[in-house]
């Protein structure tokens, strides 16, 4: 072998040794494995499939109580809101005026309720609610719209029930370019 | 060089962009300029006070200069009953290039922004995935980062425009929801693959640390594209009004996916359907369906100078400038027009031109002190071009009143004052 065919190998060697090196750099794995039992207190997702809804429950009578003390101050007491943007109640996509968008008249999903108070509300104290305590006031809230009887025992199975006005009034655009 | 010469290229006033740079024109438009600009100060110069003595040496972090200090971010005033919710806006009128600072980027807040202690705070990835795992903020910075300039602009910016009536306000009050910055981090691809994705997997559900715990949902094939986990901002840590000390940043699409405070990834085969995506940050166009998952922002672009409540003291040729920016691509051309848009000239476009960012657009044009409306349009690199507010407003309907991107126009009157108008 020649002088500068070695030097050739020997620089190609030397090549791959580095190519190997930041091979393993970048296939590194930092991260620690951890179990979805791990995260249940901290996993807060309650998607349309019911899969994040936890234990607990009640009805609209007793979600009354705790939406008079918690909530009315910026919903009302009837959830007519205090401002168009936190009006609860009401409202209808068809009307010939522009409709006006509530919980009750637009949202397409019952569980996006269920997840919103539970991460989001009371917006002066969020997560301070009970699982039971949650399903309580989104019964009233869902109450108030005559979407569900006042009596109906609100909990994972009956929640996952739930049918909204304007369950069909959305169009998926995100595949859209 | 007398003002007749400067070659005009549309009407009212608008001159050859190539005076700017004096290409093919070696120099005239300069000469020209500043002939027409300036005035007999009618004073000797004699040396300052502040060169006379040593100021002050270096310090551990700059100030600004305390002449500069008006240039603020403008925010509601505080909702008690919603502490920590609101947005502030860049002052897009007092900023030049395609780079916000950071303390003047724009924000928009749920909840507040949460004081974050990065030695304590998680990031999860789980759900369909081979391994569920988690990630402090020390192992995320090991891994290989790239640094990409993006602008990033809520959905509901410009919003205002979609009113009957135009809004009295500044390019900052109308429009300081977009700012541009460089930001560094890691591709989400490498995080999902070390996770393992299951082939059902087809969303991510990405929540961050506030107290909103806000969530936002991003199809897989989007996630695993050009989206990062990003760590800094124009160099420094992601401030925390920003997300420290990490965000989701989805280059080109509307601000609220972006998620701040990043704590959770969770896969999915269907979106979470959160407040957010379904409440908020949806279309409803006339026929009353709503439409959902609308990412990316239109090809826009807005005058910042002169613009809204600004006041033209004199006749003479002034730099028209401003910004544009695509969700889908780089931005191709910028036209302008000072007669209300019956003629538009090219403007000069002065920055690099790449995906997603904002581009700087300049042109002179020569106020005769007579009225004007000042419009600018911008076509991107797919041939999207920026439709008129007309045409926005008739297709969309203004029962939702988020990705506004039609063309918005300044008056300027024979006094000089410059107001926001529908034309």
């Amino acid at each position: 072998m020649s002088t500068l065919r070695k030097r050739i190998t020997l620089s190609a060697l030397s090549f791959s040794i580095c190519a190997g090196i930041s091979g393993a750099v970048f296939a590194q794995s930092l991260g620690s494995p951890i179990s979805e039992s791990q995260l249940r207190g901290f996993d807060l997702i309650a998607p349309p499939d019911g899969s994040g809804y936890p234990e607990g429950g009640g009805t609209a009578l007793q979600g009354k109580i705790i939406f008079e003390s918690r909530c009315s101050a910026c919903h009302g007491m009837g959830g007519e809101g205090t401002s168009a943007a936190t009006r609860l109640v009401g409202g209808d996509m068809q009307s010939e005026e522009r409709p006006i968008r509530t919980v009750g008249s637009y949202w397409p999903h019952a569980s996006t309720l269920f997840d919103y108070v539970q991460r989001a509300m009371p917006a002066d104290a969020p997560k301070s609610l009970s699982s039971s305590e949650v399903y309580q006031v989104i019964a009233y809230i869902l109450n108030m719209n005559g979407i569900i009887e006042a009596s109906l025992v609100l909990n994972r199975d009956s929640l996952l029930q739930v049918e909204m006005p304007n369950k069909d009034g959305f169009i998926d655009r995100s595949q859209a370019l | 060089m007398s003002k007749q010469e400067l070659e005009k290229v549309a009407g009212n006033g608008l001159i050859n962009r190539r005076h700017l740079l004096g290409l093919g024109l070696a120099g005239v438009g300069v000469a020209a300029s500043s002939t027409l600009l300036g005035a007999d100060a009618g004073m000797n110069l004699e040396i300052p006070s502040w060169s006379k003595q040593p100021g002050p040496g270096a310090s551990g972090y700059g100030s600004r200069s305390k002449f500069a200090n008006d240039m603020q971010r403008l925010s509601g005033n505080p909702n008690p009953l919603y502490p920590g919710g609101g947005a502030s806006r860049s002052p897009l009128h007092q900023l030049q290039g395609s780079i916000t600072p950071n303390s003047l980027h724009f924000e928009r807040h749920h909840a507040g922004i949460p004081d974050i202690d990065p030695s304590q705070h998680k990031l999860v990835i789980h759900g369909l995935v081979r391994q569920p795992l988690v990630f402090s903020y020390e192992d995320l910075l090991r891994y290989p980062m790239i640094s990409k300039i993006y602008f990033l602009e809520c959905s509901g910016n410009s919003g205002t425009l979609f009113g009957p009536n135009p809004a009295d306000g500044t390019a900052q009050s109308i429009h300081g929801l977009v700012s541009g910055a460089e930001w560094t981090g890691i591709p989400l691809s490498t995080l999902l693959d070390e996770a393992g994705v299951e082939p059902e997997a087809q969303w991510i559900n990405a929540v961050g640390a506030d107290a909103a715990s806000m969530g936002r949902s991003i199809p897989l094939n989007r996630a695993m594209d050009d989206v990062m986990i990003a760590l800094f901002q124009n160099g420094e840590p992601v401030r925390p009004e920003q997300g420290y000390p990490m965000r989701l940043f989805v280059p080109g699409c509307e601000g609220n996916i972006s998620v701040k405070w990043l704590t959770q990834i969770k896969l999915s085969t269907e979106p979470g359907h959160f407040r957010d995506e379904t409440s908020k940050y949806t279309d409803t166009r006339l026929d009353r369906k709503s439409l959902q998952f609308t990412y990316p922002m239109g090809t826009k672009s807005v005058i910042t100078s002169p613009s809204g409540k600004m006041k033209l003291e004199r006749q003479g040729v002034y730099q028209v400038s401003g910004i544009a920016w695509s969700g889908r691509g780089s931005i191709r051309r910028v036209e302008v027009s000072a007669d209300g848009g019956r003629s538009w000239a090219d403007a000069m476009i002065q920055s690099h031109q790449s995906e997603k960012a904002l581009a700087r657009f300049r042109i002179p044009w020569e106020w005769s002190g007579g009225n004007a409306i000042l419009q600018s349009r911008a076509t991107d690199s797919q041939g999207n071009v920026q439709p008129t507010r007309t045409s926005l407003v008739t297709e969309k309907g203004n029962i939702s009143t988020y990705h506004f991107h039609g063309i918005q126009s300044w008056a300027v009157n024979t006094a000089g004052d410059i107001a926001n108008v529908y034309a």
